[in-house]
């Protein structure tokens, strides 16, 4: 994958405000002084009067959405996950979850891959938080195609959507002709009948990594990306399940709560099999290089092989 | 605007705040009666609306933010005809569109659900914005309590509102000068309320709340007002119009029992008399 073009999904979460600013009249942005970093600049350049400086308060944010959403607005509220999910969880809760206002939260710098700034930036708690709102859709989409593809589905989709986008730059590995984004519907990328490995957001790419480690020692890995965490596509996953015996969820985020919680939520009542969660194992993290914490928190492809391949012996 | 007019209404959405608490057998019927005058006001009076037409674009839009009140915000939507009045005693009930803190889902009228303390003013700030950016001639209104301005997304709301300059947008402090854990002061002193709206860029009035000339006025002053929001201070009496609820901060959230509540409608048929 080393030539492979890399882009970081924050990137790909302003252009695609901007891309669809025009088409989408009533589609207008917030930040929270973030603006240089959760990328919505190129949008706030263009469209100056849609775009929203609320200033360093989140929860305000969050509120003034609601009440643009009131009004036939589209909102997009843009500001690190750890303040879009964290700071504002109760204002996303009752001022948008709530009374099911259309406002979307687009949350970057998601996870351990912030790096250098450290573990009270690094955000491993907000899938966990917002999955537990009713109604509210949950996207961490895996490379700059999708996270534009997300962008748009969120737009058209009636409701409050949660995004998850990251700082690194990520390989991008959806840049195909036939590439579908349907909310609730998981992507198969590699048949297996070993094992099905089922990853979201930047741990995607790292997934099919591994998976073509396993297979040289024989392990034949079935690799389903997860875009959509909630609706969470229980059919493929079960099927999955069913059919490879045994599954492991790779993730991002705390292994409390996340993407391998929302698969065991779904398996032990549909298809109960061993499970392995890949992800944070409770812990905070830590300044760093963002590769370099991956790799020591054994969320890169070498850290997943690993663990698959004690979880499969 | 016909003052006794106003008055028998305001006496009237008393009379449902106490029926629908006492039905429901909780409730917050001291912030309710305290706020009833300016309820009254608001909809009998003040804003552009139209209880056929509860979502029509061009409304004036009013934001709960002390959303415990809805005892208060039932009564006045009903007396004005967005529902029926007899429906106030289904308050809480299982199964009721009537929930104990306003629901915009299910509920004519209501703009906003509202009821986490603090949080309305930024929808209403949302709305006001909104407002400004579409060149909508509708105006924000929004109550708070003097309790629950300790909340510090009030003054995020404040800030935003103030720095962006939204003369739509009118902030209520319902100053009854109680919350439940006793008096204001006592509790977390929010004075001076004015000065720290002022400090905020608001223009800021101070009225007696159960004046209809005052908050006739003061919402005349409000509206006139270019480049900077309103704030009203209201100052109030919590409780009023029921003899022992009045000034009582133990009456914040609870519901009186049957001979209290006979007590509670005779005192205000005798000041409907009076009227």
């Amino acid at each position: 994958m080393a030539d492979v073009k890399k882009i970081a999904t924050r990137e790909s979460y302003g252009n695609a405000l901007a891309e669809l600013a025009l088409d989408y009249p009533d589609l207008v942005v917030l930040d929270a002084d973030l603006a240089a970093a959760t990328k919505t600049g190129v949008f706030k350049k263009a469209y100056p009067e849609r775009h929203i400086d609320c200033g360093i308060a989140e929860s305000n944010m969050v509120g003034i959405a609601a009440g643009l959403a009131t009004t036939g607005k589209i909102p997009f509220v843009s500001s690190f996950a750890m303040f879009a999910a964290g700071r504002a969880f109760e204002q996303v809760r009752n001022s948008v979850g709530y009374p099911k206002l259309n406002v979307k939260i687009g949350a970057t710098h998601a996870g351990i891959s912030v790096g250098e700034d450290g573990a009270t930036h690094q955000c491993c708690e907000d899938i966990a938080l917002m999955r537990t709102i009713p109604g509210m859709v949950v996207i961490n989409p895996s490379d700059d195609v999708e996270a534009k593809a997300a962008v748009k589905a969120a737009l058209d989709h009636q409701g409050p959507v949660y995004l998850r986008f990251g700082r690194l730059a990520v390989p991008v590995i959806n840049d195909t002709p036939d590439y579908k984004f349907e909310i609730g519907k998981g992507v198969v990328l590699r048949e297996g009948k070993d094992v099905t490995l089922i990853a979201t957001g930047l741990e995607v790419s790292e997934t099919l990594a591994a998976a073509e480690k396993l297979a040289a020692d024989g392990i034949d890995a079935k690799v389903i990306n997860i875009h959509t965490i909630k609706p969470l596509d229980e059919d493929l996953v079960t099927a999955a399940a069913k059919e490879t015996g045994k599954v492991v969820t790779v993730e991002e985020h705390s292994v409390i709560g996340g993407l391998g919680s929302a698969v065991c939520d779904c398996l032990c009542a549909k298809a109960p099999v061993p499970v392995l969660k890949i992800g944070v194992n409770d812990t905070f993290g830590e300044s760093g290089p963002a590769a370099e914490l991956i790799k020591k928190y054994g969320l890169d492809a070498e850290g997943i092989y690993a663990k698959v391949k004690e979880f499969m012996s | 605007m016909d003052t006794l007019a106003l008055k028998k209404t305001a006496n009237e959405v008393r009379k449902g705040i106490v029926t629908a608490v006492h039905s429901a057998k909780s409730g917050h019927p001291g912030g309710s009666l305290s706020a009833a005058d300016i309820l009254t006001y608001l909809y009998f009076e003040e804003m552009n609306i139209d209880p056929k037409d509860p979502k029509k674009a061009d409304r004036d839009r009013f934001v709960l933010s002390k959303g415990h009140i809805a005892p208060g915000l039932y009564s006045t939507l009903a007396h004005r005809g967005y529902f029926p009045v007899e429906d106030l005693e289904t308050l809480r009930h299982v199964g009721s569109y009537l929930q104990g803190h306003p629901d915009m889902k299910h509920i004519p009228g209501v703009d906003m659900s509202s009821g986490s303390l603090g949080q309305g003013g930024s929808a209403a700030v949302g709305m006001a914005l909104a407002g400004k950016m579409d060149n909508a001639s509708y105006r924000v209104f929004c109550l708070f309590g003097d309790g629950e301005i300790q909340e510090g997304q009030v003054w995020e709301a404040a800030m935003f509102a103030g720095a962006r300059k939204l003369d739509n947008l009118v902030f209520i402090v319902d100053n009854n000068g109680l919350q439940i854990d006793g008096s204001i002061e006592d509790v977390c002193s929010p004075y001076p309320i004015a000065d720290k709206f002022r400090a905020f860029n608001f223009n800021v009035i101070e009225i007696d709340a159960h004046d209809f000339g005052q908050i006739g006025d003061a919402f005349q002053k409000a509206k006139e007002t270019k480049g900077m929001p309103t704030a009203i201070i209201a100052k109030s009496v919590k409780g009023k119009g029921v003899s022992f609820m009045e000034n009582q901060a133990s009456w914040h959230g609870s519901a009186p029992n049957d001979e209290q509540y006979a007590q509670a409608i005779a005192d205000l048929e005798k000041i409907g008399e009076s009227l």
